[in-house]
């Protein structure tokens, strides 16, 4: 068992199942000889040949539509986009078709496709390149929205991304890409999909977070640990469909929930979890649910991310106000 | 132009040819290819042109008496699709825009599933088993976006060593868009096996072709992506349908992807929901009656002894049932249970989502849904 960063656990994962299974292949811009611009790609062109690895015109609509009439037609296409502010031209091609081929032929076509794509900021790259998109994606019907948080997760989540017989939207931590390593297995397993993971079991309060930030909760939940707050993550992995279940059962627990997100706050994901939340837990519940999550304003250039970019003492902020309401 | 200097080399140069056998009388302007001159093939063609225009005017009356949604109809039309439907094989694949029924009725769309689709009901397109049309798309009505599809499925026909041609229609309206050119831009790189054909009807809702591009042709944008591109007189069907065969042929023994412009005219309003007299001239309309790709065949077939009036009454008598039957099996179709609409929104229902089946199921049927 190898120590991989998050990005070679990408790799690994889309090196182990075009080996396991033929039908698999990866298209994208700079994915061939390049590996990709993080090098997710890095050595599948030389193992599985130019066929089974196509660098694609610059032309992310045409990447996302190439990958629907792939799929329909019984390959697996995993589609690489190199940063998460060129997916929107992809939107028009996975709202109107991709979610759509199975319900609108009633099951005759459907698309097995897995767009991948760097999310979120915090490498200094330049405009464009480091905005949050779960929420865009995870709002439309028939998608699955998965958000790795972790070498180890994001090797078994890619798998069972690729596997599942449905469109998912595969965002991968940009921030994690080389962070920390972990040991990783090539084992072939893929966790499952659309459920949310205990991270760390904790009792006096619930942090819900999913990739890039759930690195900077699991810090805020050290330093919380040495106040003596017992605090447990979910990481939800899965934000479409949404495992509100798991969350349930942990805010019965802990009756505290702050919500941690990247992604601009209105109409966020973490909207949707505190909705859930307020319908479905509220009696459990002795404080209200808050969310940290990043402004409403574009994200920022380099010099200024840090400002948007929620981080642990604005996490710790949140949880203060949640312990001021509701001592234990 | 640009005019050359002395430091000048020219690098390229392309023509579009126009391709026409039949003139709008009904004569020739050169000896027809085989399957014209084949008594029964010809007469196949002029039936499923006559047939499309009868259900096209049932379309357009049950839209007219409440019965159907909003119908884009194909008047004027006819021979594309029933060039398309002639020329492609039973194992390629045809990914429509939404003008194109004479060919999804050749490859096995009954005429009911069409107005089931403008009726608001998805299980028109399930196109049946058993059938070419059961792995074709459905019609498609976000302007060009299915057109780079063909990318992807000709890619997947490549990969696996089939020797399948993909035909990808669209207007001359979604030529305007960045999803073609993505799509027409990228077809030679691979060398795929696709024939992508725009029908230039003339009109995109309100705005004229001359709207559309400053360029002379819409074929020479296919020229641009190294895409062999032509013109053919679109309402002429033998021409369209030697058109469409030789490229899709082409396409068949790796000779790469085409483009073919069919001049045609929408001789009907955009949709039943439009009205085309806010923004063209009669006159114009009745000057392209005078071009109707089904009055021209019928002087081709009469003339060559192949047609006769007790054929027309036939056809039309029969042609007429047939709408007729479509549209009473259309209507008397049992309506969909309402939590139908989660039945295929994914291969299984998340857990998650199976309290808003449960819902929609204990509610019921809904008023108002017809």
């Amino acid at each position: 068992m190898a120590d991989l960063a998050l990005i070679e656990a990408v790799n690994l994962a889309l090196a182990s199942e075009m080996q396991r299974d033929a039908r698999v292949v990866v298209l994208g811009e700079d994915i061939g000889r390049n590996g990709g611009v993080f090098r997710a790609t890095l050595g599948l062109l030389d193992r599985y040949g130019p066929e089974r690895v196509i660098d694609t015109p610059l032309a992310e609509m045409l990447v996302a539509a190439m990958a629907i009439g792939l799929s329909t037609q019984g390959i697996r296409a995993v589609a690489e986009i190199q940063f998460s502010g060129f997916l929107y031209p992809c939107l028009d091609q996975v709202v109107n078709h991709a979610t759509r081929y199975r319900n609108r032929t009633r099951g005759r076509l459907s698309c097995p496709l897995v767009i991948r794509a760097p999310n979120g900021g915090g490498i200094h790259a330049p405009e464009h390149h480091s905005e949050s998109l779960e929420a865009t994606f995870a709002h439309l019907p028939g998608l699955r929205v998965v958000a790795p948080s972790s070498p180890a997760r994001a090797y078994g989540l890619l798998l069972a991304a690729i596997r599942d017989p449905d469109p998912v939207i595969f965002l991968e931590p940009t921030r994690l890409y080389r962070l920390f390593k972990q040991p990783v297995e090539d084992s072939g397993e893929a966790l499952p999909l659309d459920t949310c993971f205990i991270d760390r079991s904790g009792t006096d309060i619930t942090l819900v977070s999913w990739g890039a930030m759930m690195h900077d909760t699991r810090l805020a939940a050290d330093r919380l640990a040495e106040d003596g707050i017992s605090a447990e993550i979910i990481d939800v992995a899965t934000l479409k469909p949404l495992d509100l279940d798991t969350i349930l059962e942990s805010v019965a627990k802990t009756g505290r929930c702050v919500i941690v997100s990247e992604s601009a706050r209105a109409g966020g994901w973490a909207s949707e979890i505190a909705a859930g939340l307020a319908e479905h837990g509220l009696l459990s519940l002795f404080a209200p649910v808050m969310r940290v999550a990043g402004y409403d304003t574009p994200m920022p250039l380099a010099r200024q991310e840090r400002v948007y970019i929620p981080d642990v003492s604005r996490i710790l902020h949140e949880v203060r106000k949640v312990f001021e309401m509701a001592p234990r | 132009m640009i005019e050359p200097s002395p430091a000048t080399t020219r690098v390229a140069a392309f023509e579009v040819f126009l391709t026409r056998y039949l003139n709008p009388d009904g004569s020739l302007t050169a000896d027809p290819p085989a399957f014209a001159r084949d008594r029964e093939q010809a007469r196949a063609m002029y039936a499923l042109m006559v047939r499309t225009r009868l259900f096209d005017r049932k379309a357009v009356a049950l839209q007219r008496t409440g019965l159907l949604g909003t119908y884009a109809a194909v008047l004027g039309q006819e021979a594309i699709g029933t060039a398309i439907g002639h020329a492609l094989a039973a194992e390629d694949i045809f990914i429509p825009a939404y003008r194109e029924y004479a060919a999804q009725f050749a490859r096995g769309v009954p005429m009911h599933a069409i107005l089931q689709y403008w009726g608001g009901d998805e299980r028109g397109m399930a196109y049946p088993e058993g059938t070419p049309s059961h792995h074709d798309f459905p019609l498609s009505v976000p302007i060009a976006t299915h057109v780079p599809h063909a990318i992807g499925v000709a890619y997947a026909i490549k990969l696996k060593q089939e020797r399948r041609v993909v035909m990808a229609s669209c207007g001359d309206g979604a030529t305007s868009k960045g999803d073609w050119y993505e799509a027409i831009s990228a077809a030679r790189i691979w060398n795929l096996p696709i024939v992508f054909l725009v029908s230039n009807n003339g009109w995109a809702i309100s705005m004229p072709s001359h709207r559309q591009t400053g360029a002379a042709t819409f074929a020479q944008k296919g020229l641009a992506g190294g895409l062999p591109s032509e013109q053919v007189d679109g309402n002429d069907v033998i021409a369209t349908r030697a058109v469409l065969a030789a490229a899709i042929e082409r396409a068949r023994d790796g000779g790469g992807p085409s483009l073919v412009e069919a001049l045609t005219y929408r001789l009907h309003d955009h949709t039943t929901a439009d009205d085309a007299r806010r923004y063209r001239a009669e006159a114009e309309v009745a000057a392209a009656w005078e071009r109707c790709p089904l009055k021209r065949y019928k002087a081709y077939l009469e003339a060559a002894g192949f047609w006769s009036a007790d054929d027309e009454a036939a056809l039309v008598a029969d042609g007429t049932a047939a709408a007729e039957a479509a549209a009473q099996t259309f209507l008397n179709l049992p309506p969909q249970a309402p939590e139908a609409i989660f039945d295929h929104l994914y291969a299984e229902l998340p857990s998650s989502m199976r309290w808003q089946r449960d819902e929609v199921r204990a509610r019921g049927p809904v008023d108002g849904g017809h």
